[in-house]
């Protein structure tokens, strides 16, 4: 059963907290109005488990910190959307004008973020902090100026990836299957600009998100003469498919995108997870980094959360969530919890911060106010037991273009279906 | 050639898993004239709870978890069912589209406590040894040995439901029903038992299928508007209240989705509904509905 | 005579009421209310009348209408100019709604051709089909609807200088076009057309035998019903900033019943007191319970409606008036 916290409740639950947190310096005494902080996720609808794990992190965090920082207490007000944008947007207008809040840390999912991105644009004394919304559109293409994003987006997330199937893997030729909107097209981008400029080959299966039925598809691939498939689905969708392949016996090496090497994936049973074994994939996060500072934050993760419906280690949105979290308390410490002038100060300290996220990677902010921070080349392993997301690579400071400048980045035009980003060398 | 095969094929295992979980609807709709707007959320319960059975029984290693969590999940589904005619349905007999519309309230509940109760997570079944991996077929080759059990499932379902409705007591009083309900009570039979039974009976078909739905595919939220959606199609095109009707429309609109989404991906869905569309045009109750 | 007078006040100053709620309502809360709940609820009932239209007058219940709406609202993102991604795009707010407002009443006429020939519960199932097909196919196109992430950036016309993102603005268009609706829909039903729609729905083999064409009638008022949807999905395009797949999805569909049958099927006025009723919960929710919970919460208030009273918050207030009739006269 997971806490769930209204907002009263969280108000006469940090003074019991307070108490627990013993080992931490007592706070000073907030003599300040509070710093109202909005937290937006999704509770609701298939991807309820990721906002719950997110909301997690969050609590964890406000806890560690006693709810206070630069002398002021933080109130933390939860809303929650279903993934849909239109939800999204009337929740953070309900945040901002009702519940009057400073920031919002949120949304979680592509569309709510580019939705949050055009509403932030219309505000004047108000920030977003994105949540784990993962659009490159968000920031690389008409950025607010009141939007801030530091975690990275699903190109960056392949970073390293292309090059490792085409280097180390010795691998030329490869089966991309990849869900057919807008998420599955930035990480085919991401994988095919590292991979066709080395001179790798890439054949493409795109499948309408929802779709459960891929065996005429894996029977196509199995045919082929591919060397590995690039796995990008999301959520059931990358279920299906990898049970499918299983059912089907498939035996090509496994390439995977950021979301199929999840925890939610992984604690998943069935037959897919015999396939897993051995992926290799590319992402912010793995459950084994071998970082002190992540394993620190596993730790105390495990501690408060384990006994209560948390995940063997964070997922995905509950990393991003915190990074973003931190950058939030780090511009708040800098400005001492100077929120005046329309939160020029904190915005302009927003926008310096450069801090070590919960993964260990260096996390700094564009001139969009978009993350370059690291990448992890991650392997799925069977360690303990249990099938985990082990590290053992890492791509040090991928920005948004992945290393290509931005105007020849920005000239390749939107991923789609139609542009997968396999320019080839000329 | 192959490919072409395979597509069929999957067609077919497709139409087999609708077949299974719509005949649950039609026999409802044939007997009470219920349309049942939480037959998707049966659906969805009983692959839940079939799973918090199987889990717990397949860690420990037991050959039988998976029927376990067959036999849980139809039973708890045929529960519900019984429940929801006995205590909600049964005292607005005749008012349709008022029973419609509590089904469709109990279906918002039972998603939200799903959700509460079992997560987020998306789960899938793993079939019993003797039925996982892949078997050899002609001209199609290795096939997943699942999917032809699903086949053999839906004609058992198939001919079970015409015995049951041809050569028993029961089926007699069902069809009777259907034809008749005042005659029926007038007949001395109670009307209200046999009422729950056909419930219990419509559900606990569609829990059959929540449990293997959920082995072929995964199951998560969300699926239960989509076998919802399904049914009513299903139902739509072959029609109402037939046995017959329910497996035409199963293999029509399984076919459908197969061959669309080989040949057409992103326009595949428009196929089912002009499919639907034209049926209706044509014959209004359906390709075997009695007009 | 005083009695008639004292009505009449209370029906001007109900009238009244909507239009004067910005200036009545305390200053820092103004914008949140008008915006967020009354031009949110506006929006909704706008959609939820053409439900309540066709329930009441016609004896139909569609599951199509959200989908209808969300029709006129891709319409106008795909061909206004500035809309992310442009689809079509070249086109002015003043040619895209009209064309967005066509669109829906086409969708209209077509769900209604093609349903033409059943009634209740075989009209629900088969407008509920309609719509999640709509829906699938939305969600999956690309090249049309731009799939999961639908079209953004929808931000609505300068009306008259005053710009459609102000708060009031948009309330005072989206009240001033419920207004016009409605009295629309009480205008129509005492025409002809209303007349012989009513008379389908109480006796449509007798008003056929009069030489009334049925089917003819019955497409019509679900083209009249898409106008209305219509309306309401380019508000809801604009006051979203765009549209996407989840706008029209089987959540949408079913929250537009609730609505309807929360206010009361029986009256057009109810899809606007449901609309508001479901607002209000739905914004407060996190308030007043446990937000993650909403749904369950929301669908045991539409079951116990559905149990209690079938005609919904309207039913209520006549039963009351009724009660309250009685003891006066007792008095």
């Amino acid at each position: 059963m997971t806490t769930r916290l209204t907002r009263r409740a969280a108000l006469l639950g940090t003074g019991g907290l307070a108490a627990a947190a013993a080992g931490f310096p007592a706070p000073a005494i907030a003599q300040r109005a509070p710093i109202r902080l909005g937290g937006l996720t999704t509770l609701e609808g298939p991807f309820a488990t990721g906002g719950q794990d997110a909301y997690r992190t969050v609590q964890m965090e406000l806890e560690r910190i006693d709810y206070t920082v630069g002398g002021r207490r933080i109130e933390f007000i939860r809303e929650s959307s279903n993934a849909q944008a239109d939800v999204a947007l009337a929740r953070a207008r309900k945040l901002i004008e009702q519940d009057n809040v400073d920031i919002i840390l949120g949304p979680l999912s592509g569309a709510e973020g580019i939705a949050l991105r055009d509403y932030s644009r219309t505000l004047t004394g108000r920030t977003i902090v994105n949540g784990s919304s993962g659009a490159a559109d968000t920031t690389l293409r008409n950025p607010s100026p009141n939007f801030f994003r530091f975690n990275t987006d699903g190109t960056q997330w392949m970073a390293g990836l292309g090059s490792h199937v085409y280097n180390n893997l010795n691998i030329r030729d490869v089966a991309v299957t990849a869900g057919d909107y807008a998420f599955p097209y930035a990480q085919v981008f991401g994988f095919n600009i590292e991979f066709c400029r080395l001179g790798g080959r890439v054949t493409h299966y795109w499948a309408p998100l929802g779709t459960t039925d891929f065996s005429a598809q894996v029977a196509q691939i199995n045919r082929s003469d591919a060397g590995a498939i690039v796995i990008v689905h999301g959520g059931t969708d990358g279920l299906a498919f990898m049970t499918q392949y299983a059912q089907a016996g498939g035996q090509k090496p496994l390439i995977a995108g950021s979301i199929m090497a999840d925890q939610t994936m992984l604690a998943a049973r069935g037959p897919h997870r015999r396939v897993m074994i051995g992926m290799v994939s590319s992402g912010p996060i793995a459950d084994v980094i071998d970082d002190p500072d992540w394993r620190e934050f596993v730790e105390r993760y495990r501690r408060r959360w384990l006994n209560e419906g948390g995940f063997p280690s964070p997922s995905i949105h509950a990393v991003n969530y915190a990074t973003n979290l931190w950058g939030i308390l780090g511009a708040l410490r800098a400005v001492d919890g100077d929120l005046s002038n329309n939160q020029a100060a904190f915005q302009r300290a927003l926008a310096a911060q450069q801090f070590k996220a919960p993964t260990g990677a260096n996390v700094k902010l564009d001139h969009n106010r978009q993350a370059i921070s690291d990448i992890f080349l991650n392997r799925v392993e069977e360690r303990d037991g249990r099938a985990q997301v082990v590290a053992f690579g890492r791509t040090a400071q991928v920005n948004q273009t992945l290393g290509v400048p931005e105007a020849q980045f920005l000239a390749l035009g939107s991923p789609s279906r139609d542009n997968p980003g396999c320019v080839r060398p000329s | 050639m192959g490919l072409a095969a395979i597509v069929v094929l999957n067609g077919l295992t497709l139409a087999a898993l609708y077949f299974i979980v719509a005949s649950g609807f039609s026999l409802i709709f044939g007997l009470m004239r219920v349309v049942n707007m939480a037959h998707g959320s049966l659906y969805l319960v009983a692959g839940y709870v079939g799973y918090r059975v199987f889990e717990p029984l397949y860690d420990a290693d037991v050959w039988w978890a998976w029927y376990a969590g067959l036999a849980a999940g139809i039973a708890f589904a045929a529960v519900i069912g019984a429940l929801l005619q006995a205590l909600l349905l049964s005292w607005m007999q005749g008012q349709e589209l008022r029973q419609a519309l509590v089904t469709i309230g109990v279906s918002i509940i039972v998603a939200d406590q799903v959700l509460a109760v079992f997560g987020g997570t998306p789960r899938q079944f793993f079939a019993p040894d003797a039925i996982f991996g892949s078997t050899q077929v002609p001209l199609v080759g290795g096939y997943p040995t699942f999917r032809l059990v699903q086949i053999a499932v839906a004609l058992g379902v198939g001919i079970g439901l015409w015995l049951l409705l041809n050569r028993t007591r029961l089926g007699m009083m069902i069809r009777a029903g259907v034809d008749d309900r005042e005659m029926l009570g007038a007949c001395g039979v109670n009307v209200p038992v046999v009422g729950v039974a056909v419930f219990a009976l419509g559900a606990a078909l569609c829990g059959l299928g929540g449990v293997i739905g959920s082995t072929a595919q995964p199951l998560a939220l969300g699926q239960d508007g989509r076998f919802l959606l399904i049914s009513l199609v299903v139902v739509i095109v072959g029609g109402m209240g037939s046995v017959t009707g329910t497996a035409v429309g199963a293999v029509l609109v399984g076919l459908a989705e197969q061959i669309g989404q080989a040949l057409f991906p992103t326009y595949s869905v428009i196929l089912t509904f002009v499919i639907m569309a034209t049926v209706l045009a044509l014959r209004p109750q359906g390709i075997l509905g009695r007009g | 005579m005083a009695e008639r007078a004292a009505r009449w006040l209370i029906v001007a100053a109900l009238l009244a009421l909507p239009w004067l709620l910005p200036m009545i309502l305390p200053p820092h809360q103004a914008q949140f209310w008008t915006a967020n709940v009354f031009g949110r609820a506006i929006v909704f009932g706008i959609i939820a009348l053409s439900l309540t239209f066709l329930a009441t007058y016609g004896g139909f219940i569609s599951l199509a209408q959200m989908m209808i709406a969300g029709t006129a609202g891709y319409t106008v993102a795909i061909f206004v100019d500035g809309a992310v991604p442009a689809i079509v795009g070249g086109l002015s707010y003043a040619a895209a709604v009209p064309l967005g407002l066509a669109a829906a009443t086409l969708m209209g006429l077509l769900v209604g051709a093609i349903a033409v020939r059943t009634r209740d519960i075989y009209l629900l199932m088969i407008t509920l089909a309609l719509a999640m097909g709509v829906f699938r196919f939305v969600e999956t196109n690309i090249a049309w609807f731009n799939g999961y992430e639908g079209i953004r950036n929808v931000v609505g016309p300068r009306l008259f200088g005053y710009d459609f993102r102000n708060a009031y603005v948009f309330y005072y268009a989206a009240l001033a076009v419920a207004g016009l609706l409605y009295g629309g829909v009480l205008y129509l039903v005492r025409t002809p057309f209303g007349l012989v729609l009513q008379g389908i729905r109480d006796n449509a083999r007798r008003v056929a035998a009069l030489g009334y064409s049925v089917a003819l009638h019955r497409i019509l008022a679900f083209g009249v019903a898409g106008f209305i949807a219509g309306a309401g999905g380019v508000l809801a395009t604009i006051y979203n900033i765009g549209i996407s797949p989840g706008s029209i999805g089987l959540g949408a569909t079913v929250n537009i019943l609730i609505m309807s049958v929360i206010g009361g099927l029986g009256h057009p006025i109810g899809a606007f007191i449901g609309a508001l009723i479901f607002v209000v919960f739905d914004t407060f929710a996190a308030d007043l319970y446990d937000r993650d919970r909403f749904n369950t919460l929301i669908g045991l208030v539409f079951l116990a409606i559905v149990l209690v009273s079938p005609d919904g918050m309207v039913g209520v207030g006549a039963r009351l008036r009724r009660l309250l009739g009685v003891r006066h006269a007792a008095a």
